[in-house]
């Protein structure tokens, strides 16, 4: 499916678990993101999928397994610490800077790249190189006429792209998309699921979603989790026909029209 | 355009305030002299309160070290260095600052809010209750240093006039300072911590190490407002340090609006003149206070310094909302 041929493998997730006191909210879960590959998470809500997001992202640290990012144990690391090795995320619940401007929200997230505290009396205005970065991303995330906006006042779909710009401005490798379409009406949702086959081609995407029909339309890989536990994970094809994924999920929700 | 009005109006104000001295009266100079210290002291917190998002109500702590510094390293009869007193005491309150920011930075909201007060007092008990600094009743600053350069003294901090001229210099060297910081990319950051520091992390900004710069530098500033204090009135007590002090400036700030500083000094201009006025009419001259204070928390969610803007949509017909 994929365009590319680069098929590199960026971030591998082993029997991950995660209890919160007695419960078990992820059990031996394994994923691999690959480069120029869109892995799907997929399940009823409950399933353990945030939980699992969170443990790539740092947002949650694992009680057991161990997560490798180019080959280097990221484990330990905390999310700011993953966000600098090139680990990029957005949130399910939009998480932007309301009150700063598109364009500041994504210099923000290029500054990161290139911190340097210690600098109180340069310009932050005056950085070209974040600058430019932020406006090409904003340009790639698809919101070239919402540069100067507030950012507060987008629509819910802009503010899902806007997301992706900040992601893409701190030069994620892998991009943790948690329910990107979440939300969005028909003709944003399209254009999303444009803007992720764009992204995958240099990129390892892991997504959580719902939207079935997107969910076909750009997965790679997909992978069902069913009370915190995988229970397949394969090709569409693969999914679509298992007996298994349909009897535990896809039987018991009310729509499955593919 | 709007720019330009805002500085012609920051200059008209500080011309006025230039004037001030030219009244002859040393009453008025004392006075504008204290809002000036104020002033400083309350666009310093504003850095943590308005525009970091750390509400500390330990501010005071930093202001009163400084102020003790001051008095506890100048010889008793003797003029210190002011190049030497000026940054030794700027740099034990921003040292103090640091330390502290360590342990209270681990917290945050209401946590953050009574930890820092707790820090506070505890300052304020090693002044009120051990003899290092005179215990309650305070400490002497006998003779004001003194800004002999070798032989050349470029103004005299005992008298009156060079004195309001240096406060007032200092005012406007810490406004220009932290208008500047902010506008830098570790400014920048600070802002996004208040807005949303969730995720600031998770775009990989160690915050800690942004807040506890914030807070360092917070003291710091704070340091240089208790320096002056402590120059102007040569006399320190623990009352300094005091949590009425920490929350008389944190009103300031709110009172002007927060994240302005020009707001943070508006208010600690009305504060100071507003305590001025109602203590010359009553005794219960807080209960008029915090009326006040009530009615523009209520009435005025961003403060005096929002007051030009409120009436100038209101003229133009009110097409917001």
């Amino acid at each position: 499916m994929s365009q590319t041929n680069k098929s590199e493998v960026l971030m591998v997730a082993k029997d991950l678990t995660r209890r919160f006191g007695g419960l078990v909210a992820n059990r031996d879960v394994s994923v691999t993101i690959e480069r120029g590959k869109i892995h799907v998470l997929l399940g009823p809500n409950g399933a353990g999928k945030s939980t699992c997001i969170n443990m790539l992202s740092g947002d949650l640290p694992p009680s057991e397994g161990t997560i490798h990012f180019m080959g280097r144990d990221i484990t330990g690391l905390t999310a700011a610490q993953r966000s600098r090795v090139g680990i990029g995320r957005s949130y399910q619940r939009t998480n932007i800077f309301p009150q700063f401007t598109v364009l500041e929200n994504v210099r923000l997230a290029a500054q990161s790249r290139n911190q340097q505290p210690w600098r109180i009396f340069s310009k932050a205005m005056e950085q070209e190189w974040a600058l430019e970065k932020a406006r090409a991303c904003i340009e790639e995330a698809g919101l070239g006429k919402r540069v100067d906006w507030l950012s507060g006042v987008l629509s819910h779909g802009e503010q899902r792209q806007l997301e992706i710009a900040m992601v893409l401005a701190t030069d994620a490798q892998v991009l943790l998309l948690d329910e990107p379409l979440a939300g969005m009406g028909s003709e944003e949702s399209a254009k999303m699921v444009e803007l992720l086959k764009r992204l995958r081609a240099t990129r390892g995407i892991l997504l959580v979603e719902h939207d079935m029909d997107a969910v076909f339309a750009v997965a790679d890989v997909i992978t069902v989790m069913v009370n915190g536990e995988m229970l397949e994970c394969g090709p569409p094809e693969q999914i679509k026909n298992s007996v298994a994924v349909q009897q535990a999920y896809l039987g018991t929700e009310e729509s499955f029209h593919v | 355009m709007n720019a330009q009005v805002s500085l012609i109006l920051k200059l008209a104000v500080l011309a006025v305030l230039a004037c001030v001295p030219l009244t002859g009266e040393s009453f008025y100079v004392e006075v504008v002299s204290k809002m000036l210290v104020m002033a400083i002291f309350a666009m310093s917190l504003d850095l943590l309160v308005g525009f970091t998002g750390l509400v500390s109500l330990g501010h005071a702590a930093y202001f009163g070290i400084a102020a003790y510094a001051a008095a506890l390293l100048s010889p008793k009869y003797d003029a210190a260095s002011l190049w030497f007193l000026f940054p030794a005491s700027v740099g034990l309150a921003a040292l103090a600052a640091l330390v502290i920011g360590l342990f209270v930075l681990r917290t945050k909201g209401i946590y953050f809010i009574m930890v820092t007060l707790a820090f506070a007092q505890m300052a304020y008990f090693v002044f009120h209750d051990t003899p290092v600094g005179g215990g309650s009743d305070g400490i002497y600053l006998n003779v004001k240093p003194s800004a002999a350069i070798g032989g050349w003294e470029p103004f005299d901090l005992g008298n009156e006039h060079h004195q309001y001229y240096f406060i007032l210099a200092i005012l406007v060297l810490v406004y220009l300072f932290l208008a500047r910081v902010l506008k830098s990319p570790f400014g920048r950051a600070l802002v996004g911590i208040k807005s949303n520091e969730h995720r600031m992390q998770s775009m990989g900004y160690l915050t800690f190490r942004y807040k506890l710069g914030a807070f360092t530098l917070a003291g710091a500033l704070g340091g240089v407002a208790g320096f002056l204090y402590a120059v102007m009135f040569g006399f320190v007590t623990p009352e300094l340090l005091s949590w009425h002090e920490s929350g008389n400036v944190l009103l300031m700030v709110i009172l002007g609006g927060m994240g302005n500083l020009v707001g943070a000094a508006v208010g600690a201009f009305a504060f100071e003149g507003m305590r001025g006025v109602f203590e010359g009419w009553t005794e219960h001259w807080q209960l008029l206070m915090g009326s006040v204070i009530v009615a523009v928390v209520l009435f005025l969610p961003g403060g005096l310094s929002s007051l030009p803007g409120r009436l100038r949509r209101a003229l133009q017909g009110g097409d917001d909302k």
